[in-house]
């Protein structure tokens, strides 16, 4: 079985929201990536999504695109993101989500992007910029690799949208609570929650929801009714703040605590 | 018979929609829309009247006597596109997306630019319609084109510098788009050139095909029969694209798109995708564009700001690989002389665009007989680039 799906199942069963971080591959270098990783799932995160950096990165706001500047820069790429999940995976069975744009993966190849992918133990990919439209030519790979396709919704979408989404999607829907970029504006759970509720009664796919958490108050507020929370540009931001420093493992590592400790909180509460 | 794109927006396999979830309603509600406009009569007889009484249309269709006597082949038309309200056949489309725009009660419209052609166009037609206009520029676009920048502020258009990236043009396109999905509801993004995701590149050939459809009259009346060859500049391709459509179905016409050689294809600073890039997925569209082998998008370089982008129109991507028409390319030091060639054999000083095209018939017309034809795309005037050229060409002003 996918570990995403495991590991959702395993969550619902325990009545648990689970914490997604976000990390971009190689901010602030691939080594502390590395790092990062193993400290967000000491600290509770219970799937990961890694970034892999893109040169035109269109869906992201300020604090990601720098984030992704800076990846690339320090050599981020498709196989040092796969060389981090299979070190990654001699220790740790958390579901690993890729993000990224479609390019770097059109030009490494699909049928070889799926077979690396799923070597190196994979679990998702979230192409920001690749609809159920013209995902067809990846997903013949992927698909029967075992490797889900996680897809967006947005405000935006209507239920034309919702249908073509629910259609292709596998692993969790990732629902974007804002309009708009990653990490620019804060998302209002009182809208977010009809929005989620809504499409419970469509699919029986977990709900993730992301693009506009950035505090543990906001992830609590999301651990009420949804089944993950994803904090990107909030966790990447202190990445930035401690950029150069010998706290910087250590703060995201207690941020990620307190997203943790706020959604437990809110699940007890529930 | 051609027709393209398909329903999802391919040409061949080139083309689609490559946006974020977000995007994909407002790009389909933005299709249905158009389609309903293009068959409206009332629409298109405002459109008409529009380019003939505001932008000047038709333009003219000059034929070039010194300079085809100094090249002695084929005969040279020139399709007098600089003669266009605002120096460039930009005008037409975005005047066309203008009133689209105000069809869907949009009121805020956002555009990106290069060389601030479009840029221009777009803060002119949302003069004329009274209607908020918002510019994203790249910072060192700002600075290479301060008079264009100027230009749009008198015009009442807001430009935003930006400064991600290698703040050019496609970082001006990520900033376009990036502001499009946070206030999608509201704005309209008027995309200046055959690019970016279906329907934008249908729309933006179909307001740029009065260019052809009026040279395939003027040339059938001056010389009884169609020309031998198109030639048009391509960065995104809209010029090029507004004279190819309409002659698209007459085997004998040849097309050729001219890419920006930059410094020479093997020196890789150049704008020419497909000569020198690969197939590849940018801006909401799969085709060409140039880029490393991680997939990552290389810088382009050009003279000309406005071919200064890594990527081209998709139904150009679509034309190469079916053979229908021909890709070259010409370096930055070829334009100059296209210019100055141009200038002084018929006073008619062309955009460095444009001058890509004649520096490419230079080459072409004395192959051909003097019974052939041959009809350039001069897709805009030069008098926003006299600074850089001077530069280029050592003087000071």
């Amino acid at each position: 079985m996918n570990r995403i799906d495991h590991t959702f199942r395993q969550l619902r069963a325990a009545k648990k929201t689970a914490l997604i971080p976000f990390l971009t591959v190689g901010d602030p270098d691939l080594d502390t990536t590395r790092e990062l990783m193993r400290v967000a799932v000491e600290n509770g995160a219970d799937l990961l999504e890694l970034g892999v950096p893109f040169s035109d990165p269109t869906a992201d706001g300020p604090v990601l695109q720098r984030s992704l500047e800076i990846g690339l820069r320090a050599g981020a790429s498709l196989p040092r993101a796969f060389e981090l999940v299979a070190e990654f995976r001699q220790a740790s069975q958390v579901p690993i989500i890729l993000y990224g744009y479609y390019n770097p993966i059109f030009h490494y190849g699909g049928e070889r992007f799926a077979a690396d992918a799923r070597q190196a133990g994979v679990d998702g990919i979230l192409v920001v910029d690749l609809p159920p439209e013209e995902a067809g030519e990846l997903l013949q790979w992927t698909k029967p690799a075992g490797i889900h396709h996680v897809c967006l919704l947005a405000p935006t979408s209507g239920p034309d949208r919702v249908r073509i989404v629910l259609k292709h999607a596998a692993g969790f829907i990732y629902y974007v609570s804002v309009t708009g970029v990653t990490g620019v504006r804060p998302m209002q759970a009182d809208r977010v929650q009809p929005a989620v509720d809504g499409l419970r009664k469509k699919t029986k796919l977990p709900i993730g929801v992301g693009f506009g958490i950035s505090t543990p108050d906001q992830a609590a507020a999301i651990a009420r009714f949804a089944d993950a929370a994803v904090v990107g540009s909030a966790i990447m931001r202190i990445v930035d703040e401690y950029r150069g420093s010998p706290d910087l493992v250590g703060a995201v590592g207690s941020f990620i605590q307190r997203l943790k400790a706020g959604m437990t909180a809110a699940a007890h509460a529930a | 018979m051609y027709n393209l794109p398909d329903r999802h927006g391919h040409f061949g396999i080139f083309g689609g929609r490559y946006v974020a979830e977000t995007l994909m309603p407002a790009l389909i509600e933005l299709e249905r829309a158009y389609r309903v406009v293009r068959r409206d009569g009332a629409f298109r007889h405002e459109l008409a009247r529009h380019l003939s009484e505001y932008v000047g249309r038709e333009t003219p269709l000059y034929f070039a006597r010194r300079l085809t006597e100094k090249l002695g082949g084929a005969k040279i038309y020139l399709k007098r596109e600089d003669l266009c309200h605002t120096g460039s056949h930009k005008i037409n489309n975005a005047l066309g997306q203008a009133m689209l725009a105000r069809h869907m009660g949009k009121n805020r419209i956002i555009a990106e630019t290069g060389a601030g052609q479009h840029g221009v166009a777009t803060a002119t037609v949302t003069a004329l319609f009274g209607m908020q206009c918002e510019v994203f520029m790249g910072t060192e676009d700002v600075h290479r084109q301060s008079l264009n920048v100027f230009r749009m502020k008198l015009l009442g258009a807001q430009v935003r510098p930006v400064n991600s990236g290698s703040a050019t043009l496609k970082d001006a396109i990520n900033e376009a788009l990036r502001d499009w999905v946070t206030n999608v509801e509201t704005t309209y993004y008027l995309v200046g050139s055959t690019m970016s995701a279906h329907p934008y590149p249908m729309i933006v050939r179909d307001f740029q095909s009065v260019i052809g459809r009026e040279a395939r009259r003027q040339i059938v009346r001056a010389e009884g029969r169609l020309p031998d060859y198109l030639v048009a500049c391509v960065g995104g391709g809209s010029n090029a694209m507004g004279l190819f459509y309409p002659f698209i179905g007459d085997a004998s016409v040849r097309m050729v798109g001219v890419e920006a050689g930059g410094l020479g294809i093997e020196s890789g600073q150049h704008a020419a995708s497909i000569t020198g890039g690969s197939v590849g997925v940018l801006h909401g569209k799969k085709t060409y564009i140039l880029q490393d082998e991680l997939g990552q998008v290389r810088p382009a370089h050009s003279i000309s700001a406005g071919l200064d982008y890594p990527g081209i129109g998709p139904e150009h991507a679509h034309l190469h690989a079916s053979g229908r028409a021909q890709y070259t390319t010409v370096t930055d030091a070829e334009a100059l002389e296209g210019l100055q060639l141009l200038t002084q054999t018929e006073g008619i000083i062309p955009a460095l665009e444009s001058a890509h095209a004649i520096a490419y018939v230079s080459r072409l017309a004395p192959q051909l007989s003097r019974e052939q034809s041959i009809v350039i795309n001069l897709s805009g005037r030069g008098d926003k680039d006299m600074s850089s050229v001077a530069n280029y060409l050592g003087v000071t002003l």
